[in-house]
């Protein structure tokens, strides 16, 4: 399997609490992979060591490497805002940035000097709100404020604002749980349209999303990875009582 | 209270009794208005004491307004009570440099205590720094004083004034054209210390109302904890900071004991802040109840009270009516 990411030996601690206990996994390049399990699984946090957004929780502690493109991004002279840059996150509530939708966009590549010059910002502006789906329905109110959009739109927005800093990995957390389900099917499409171009890892507590997203599933329970594999595989087959009994909806 | 009871009971009985109007709902509905009614007139006592204060303020002070014309009070430059010479001005430009001082001291290190305790902290550094910060607001006023009177007073003359006439002395707000310590940048430096607390406290809780999400947003395309704190935080409590900044200095306005004990008490027009200075709350205290048989004695500081008492008051309700609308917004 051609790995983009890579989890050795991954412990994460809340205080005396253990989140995460001995993860090794891989996630393959430009799939959809998605991390399944019943809430407080660790689903999220797993998810979280990816672009270093654990270390913002007061008294979480880690321990192991994540490997992007085999490089560790726990590394001490790693710069986490090049990680966060290159490992972009859809959060659960979509959180526009109070400003306009054309300054949404704009806000991280102006961070990183992306763009040389107004016309430049436009056009990029003008693109990565069509990949998102948005273009159309915002190209006559650029320059209204981002809040302005339905919870939907915002989460689109969010969708084209991550992906304007030009990541390589897209990350969901739970990304459709607050949208409505033409929202969400819209989302899911896009994440189906951009799988080629990203390796996008995603966190579901549905097993229905699971099944239309997945190429690649990760099971969790209880902070360890039970089973990880191809989703026709563990769809189909699944090689833990656990992953059967999840699937099967027992629990 | 059972008086109040049983009048309710009666007065029920005497409605129609249908589903929602038992005697005993009724009862109770109305003894839940009746102590919404007892809640309101306690709330509007500070209401009505301010109001009442006021306006015995101003009739004490009327003898004194209506034998000058309150221009020239406000803005006359001579106090000589013996000789019939009432100008406040010197008090309220007294009043107004020092607080000036206290506020320009204060507020660029308050902003930093508050955004590091806000954003930057760990929860464990926060839960000690905090109560020690609201600590130093519960020192009394008079032991400030006393802290500016050994200490800040000789720093003043032994180190800044020498420094500044050195360096700065071409400048006239730096000027030092009385030589004692005791002066407006003393009492400045005092200021800016009693007011910390408060200021440090109402910004750290105007940023701690903007919701974790907008800097998760901001964090996770690559920006810095600075870049987002300058950029997406800092925009949001703007008008918080602000609020906070007229909280102190209204405090600062009236703070009497502490200044007057390092100010100097001289009424003149200061034109530099190592100037002595006599502001109104000092005018008040010092004199109160001395030399009454002046006249017009007491009517003079009386207004002088109620100047200062306007102009507080302005200060408060500005800076509550930004921070009510502050925490009220929606984050949506």
């Amino acid at each position: 399997m051609d790995a983009h990411i890579q989890v050795n030996n991954l412990n994460v601690y809340y205080g005396r609490q253990q989140a995460l206990k001995d993860v090794n996994i891989e996630i393959p390049k430009k799939q959809i992979t998605v991390i399944m399990g019943p809430s407080g699984c660790g689903k999220t946090t797993l998810l979280k060591t990816f672009n270093r957004f654990l270390e913002l929780t007061d008294g979480a502690q880690i321990t192991g490497e994540v490997l992007v493109d085999g490089e560790n991004i726990y590394d001490r002279e790693v710069d986490v805002t090049e990680v966060r840059k290159a490992v972009g996150l859809l959060a659960q509530r979509p959180s526009p940035l109070p400003m306009s939708i054309f300054d949404n966009i704009v806000y991280g590549m102006h961070i990183h000097r992306m763009k040389r010059d107004r016309r430049e910002y436009k056009a990029a502006v003008k693109h990565y709100l069509e990949i998102a789906g948005l273009w159309d329905e915002v190209q006559k109110r650029l320059h209204d404020p981002a809040t302005s959009l339905s919870i939907g739109q915002q989460q689109r927005l969010c969708l084209a604002r991550g992906l304007a800093v030009e990541p390589e990995i897209i990350l969901g957390d739970e990304p459709t749980s607050a949208l409505d389900p033409i929202s969400s099917q819209n989302i899911e499409s896009r994440l189906l349209d951009l799988k080629q171009n990203y390796t996008t890892v995603i966190v579901t507590h549905t097993l229905r999303q699971a099944r239309r997203l997945a190429d690649y599933v990760i099971y969790m329970y209880l902070g360890e990875v039970i089973e990880a594999g191809p989703a026709k595989e563990v769809f189909t087959n699944p090689k833990h009582e656990r992953t059967k009994q999840y699937l099967e909806g027992l629990f | 209270m059972s008086e109040t009871y049983e009048i309710l009971t009666i007065k029920s009985n005497e409605q129609a009794e249908g589903r929602f109007t038992r005697p005993s709902v009724a009862a109770r509905t109305r003894q839940d208005r009746a102590a919404r009614r007892a809640f309101f007139i306690i709330t509007l006592l500070p209401v009505a004491l301010i109001i009442i204060v006021a306006v015995a303020l101003l009739i004490r002070a009327w003898p004194i307004l209506s034998a000058y014309q309150l221009s020239d009070l406000l803005f006359s430059e001579v106090w000589k009570p013996g000789e019939g010479k009432f100008g406040f001005w010197p008090f309220i430009l007294g009043t107004v440099w020092v607080t000036v001082v206290g506020v320009v001291l204060s507020v660029p290190a308050c902003l930093l205590v508050s955004i590091y305790l806000a954003e930057y902290a760990h929860a464990a550094t926060r839960t000690i720094a905090k109560p020690v910060l609201d600590l130093l607001a519960a020192i009394p006023p008079v032991v400030y004083g006393v802290w500016g009177l050994l200490a800040i007073v000789p720093f003043v003359d032994d180190v800044l004034a020498p420094l500044s006439d050195r360096w700065l002395g071409s400048i006239s707000i730096f000027a030092v054209n009385q030589p004692t310590g005791f002066g407006i940048l003393a009492g400045g430096i005092v200021l800016a210390v009693m007011i910390a607390p408060l200021i440090i406290s109402v910004v750290y809780e105007v940023f701690s109302t903007v919701p974790n999400d907008l800097r998760h947003a901001s964090l996770a395309v690559g920006a810095t904890q600075w870049q987002t704190i300058r950029n997406i935080v800092l925009p949001q409590v703007m008008p918080g900071i602000i609020a906070a900044v007229v909280l102190g200095a209204s405090r600062a306005l009236g703070e009497t004991i502490a200044v007057l004990m390092v100010v100097g008490n001289v009424p003149q027009i200061p034109t530099s802040i190592f100037d002595s200075a006599y502001p109104l709350p000092a005018l008040i205290a010092n004199n109160y109840g001395e030399m009454m048989s002046i006249p017009l004695y007491d009517a003079a500081l009386l207004g002088a009270a109620l100047v200062l008492l306007v102009v507080i008051l302005i200060f408060n309700i500005l800076s509550t009516m930004v921070l009510q609308r502050m925490l009220r917004r929606k984050w949506a």
